[in-house]
């Protein structure tokens, strides 16, 4: 077992009676790592972490966690802590007794469980709530609680399923960093499930993207950010002008289009960011269909002989009417060569 | 203006109207005559007294204490599980199994005695005693699964797993999450079972025989050959202890969120 071996996923395959939610899945995850799994609504987000859980069994495959095969370890036994999305605490206890009660199941008594629990409750700065009942506490508490409850655990994993989709904006930006700290503080490897990608660029150090119940691409917050493997991930990064590439040319509205630069062999596609596309000058032309303005920027959406193109300029920039004609182009060696296409 | 006015006077009329019997009552069972009579007759408190000497209120009291008691734990024992099973499973024919388990709601209770002397009573050759707990176990479980139901619905179900990642059995979940947090409606399910119990009539009417009488049907049996207040003076007992029984819940508990 090495390290980025830590917790492996092996041809799982997950499934609700006849259907299929995540085929034969593989997946390595390094031992310390914060790993973002990303992905739109029903890709099997939810799914797949309930199974490492246990909570889910598995209808093929395996999951390896620190060199054991624990795919048939019921979900009690399992080294591995699971923040609900809705925190899950136990509304008769208070915010001390959530926390102890699974180091009590242990068998951890007295001081020692005494230390740990205040310890863990000191973690996620809650110290002076100890004695409150769950319902007394706003929800970035409660999520705390809930973190807390899993961290004096510690498992040797910690999954946690769309922790920050029930705060608000400020709270959810706190909880960000606050959970990168407790995670390097301690060093747990932690999974989060989440469907907005700031989130995951901003946090993960690694972050895998899942459609339709498999892995499109994994990567580095950069990776994923500036050299998206589909078009799928293309867009969800915010590459919004996408098409299929074939030899020199683009597949267009219009058909194909010729386009000049250097494009790598394997290359199946070619997207734009809105901030890549030229605007003023170039090859092409189209009308202005929308515009709105983003503070430091304005957005025009095109509609052109290519299909619709969306750009994005220096507001600064003197403003072009709705219905203006406009010349632009898409720069080859802007793009981001897409690998794979086919899964939009 | 007018409105004003008819609003107090029909509340009142109401309370009268819910009130009344309940006064006129221990008024009556104060009367110092002979026989049941109201205005009473002079006060005292003789008939108050009378009530713990007649012997076969006494055995019927205790005979309907256990029914109440004894009906309503089994109903919860039956009721509970039944209801942990229709809120968290996906049971096939959920819907069919909930009407069921409600139907001696809506069926009389006069229907149901006879069926069950008719039927059971007579054909297994029960024991009179056995028939009337059986009896209002199956009357009681209806509230017992609605009350708890309701409780459990408000309960997430995902603390269960939660309980069970921090190491749990599932059934250790269910006693250490579960029932804490639905207690309130299980003691609301006691409350409300034992008082149908108490003051159930028509079905122990059917089932009950020589010796074996419930308190209801025993002060009408008494009413039949002694007029005396001695039966409002127990009733006005029975109605206080019904009252004090609810008071308590409703104060410690909050009785009235669960029904
Ligand atoms: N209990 C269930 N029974 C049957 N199918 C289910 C069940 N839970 C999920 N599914 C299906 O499995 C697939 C994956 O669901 P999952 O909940 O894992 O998605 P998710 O990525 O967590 O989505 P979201 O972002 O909406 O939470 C979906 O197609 C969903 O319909
Ligand atoms: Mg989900």
């Amino acid at each position: 077992m090495s390290d980025s071996r830590f917790l492996c996923l092996e041809k799982l395959t997950l499934s609700y009676g006849k259907n299929v939610a995540v085929p034969e899945m593989d997946l390595d995850i390094g031992k310390g790592e914060l790993v973002a799994l990303l992905g739109p609504s029903g890709c099997g987000k939810t799914t797949t972490m309930r199974a490492i859980a246990g909570l889910m069994e598995p209808s093929s495959g395996s999951i390896i966690l620190d060199g054991a095969n624990i795919t048939r370890v019921p979900a009690n036994k399992r080294p591995v802590g699971l923040v609900f999305q809705s925190y899950a605490l136990f509304p008769h206890l208070n915010v001390y007794e959530n926390v102890a009660f699974g180091l009590k199941l242990m068998g951890i008594k007295g001081k020692q469980l005494d230390e740990r629990v205040v310890d863990g409750l000191k973690t996620v700065g809650l110290s002076q709530y100890a004695t409150r009942k769950p319902a007394e506490l706003s929800g970035g508490q409660q999520q705390r609680v809930s973190l807390a409850r899993s961290m004096v655990m510690e498992p040797k994993v910690l999954l946690l399923d769309e922790p920050l989709s029930n705060l608000d904006a400020r709270l959810r930006l706190e909880m960000r960093t606050e959970l990168q700290r407790v995670q390097k503080e301690s060093g747990v490897t932690m999974i989060f499930v989440t469907h907005d990608q700031v989130e995951a660029l901003a946090m993960a150090d690694r972050i895998i993207v899942m459609l339709d119940g498999h892995i499109e691409q994994i990567g580095t917050p950069e990776q994923i950010y500036n050299n998206p493997a589909s078009d799928f991930v293309a867009d969800f990064v915010g590459f919004e002008n996408v098409f299929e590439r074939d030899g020199n040319k683009i597949k267009t509205l219009s058909g194909d289009v010729t386009v000049s630069g250097d494009i790598a062999p394997t290359t199946k596609g070619l997207a734009w960011r809105p901030t890549m596309v030229t605007l003023g000058e170039g090859p092409y032309e189209g009308t202005v269909r929308g515009t709105s303005f983003a503070g430091g920027t304005r957005e025009y959406l095109l509609d052109t002989p290519l299909g619709q193109i969306k750009a994005e300029c220096d507001a600064s920039l003197p403003a072009h009417d709705f219905g203006a004609a406009l010349k632009f182009d898409l720069p080859v060696h802007k793009a981001a060569q897409l690998a794979r296409t086919g899964s939009l | 203006m007018r409105n004003k006015l008819y609003a107090p006077i029909i509340l009142l009329l109401v309370l009268a109207f819910l009130i009344g019997p309940f006064i006129i009552i221990i008024a009556a069972s104060l009367s110092a005559g002979e026989t049941l009579s109201f205005p009473p007759q002079g006060l005292s408190l003789r008939w108050v007294i009378k009530v713990f000497e007649v012997e076969s209120f006494r055995a019927s009291f205790g005979i309907s204490m256990f029914l109440a008691i004894g009906g309503t734990l089994a109903a919860l024992i039956l009721g509970i599980p039944a209801s942990y099973a229709l809120s968290r499973y996906k049971v096939p024919g959920a819907e069919t199994i909930r009407t069921i388990v409600s139907s001696p709601i809506i069926v009389p209770g006069i229907i149901v005695g006879l069926a069950l002397l008719r039927y059971f009573v007579v054909p297994f050759n029960f024991g009179i005693l056995l028939a009337l707990f059986l009896a209002h176990t199956a009357l009681i479980l209806p509230y017992a699964v609605r009350v708890v139901s309701a409780s459990l619905n408000n309960l997430r179900s995902d603390i269960e797993e939660a309980a069970v990642l921090l190491g749990c059995s599932r059934t250790g979940a269910f006693f250490r999450v579960v029932m804490p947090n639905i207690r309130g409606g299980i003691l609301a399910a006691f409350i409300l079972g034992f008082v149908t119990s108490f003051n159930q009539v028509p079905v122990s009417l059917f089932l009950s025989g020589p010796g074996v009488r419930t308190l209801p049907i025993d002060m009408l049996s008494y009413m039949e050959i002694t007029y005396d207040p001695s039966v409002a003076a127990l009733s006005a007992l029975l109605a206080f202890m019904s009252l004090g029984i609810v008071f308590l819940a409703e104060r410690f508990l909050g009785f009235s969120r669960y029904v």
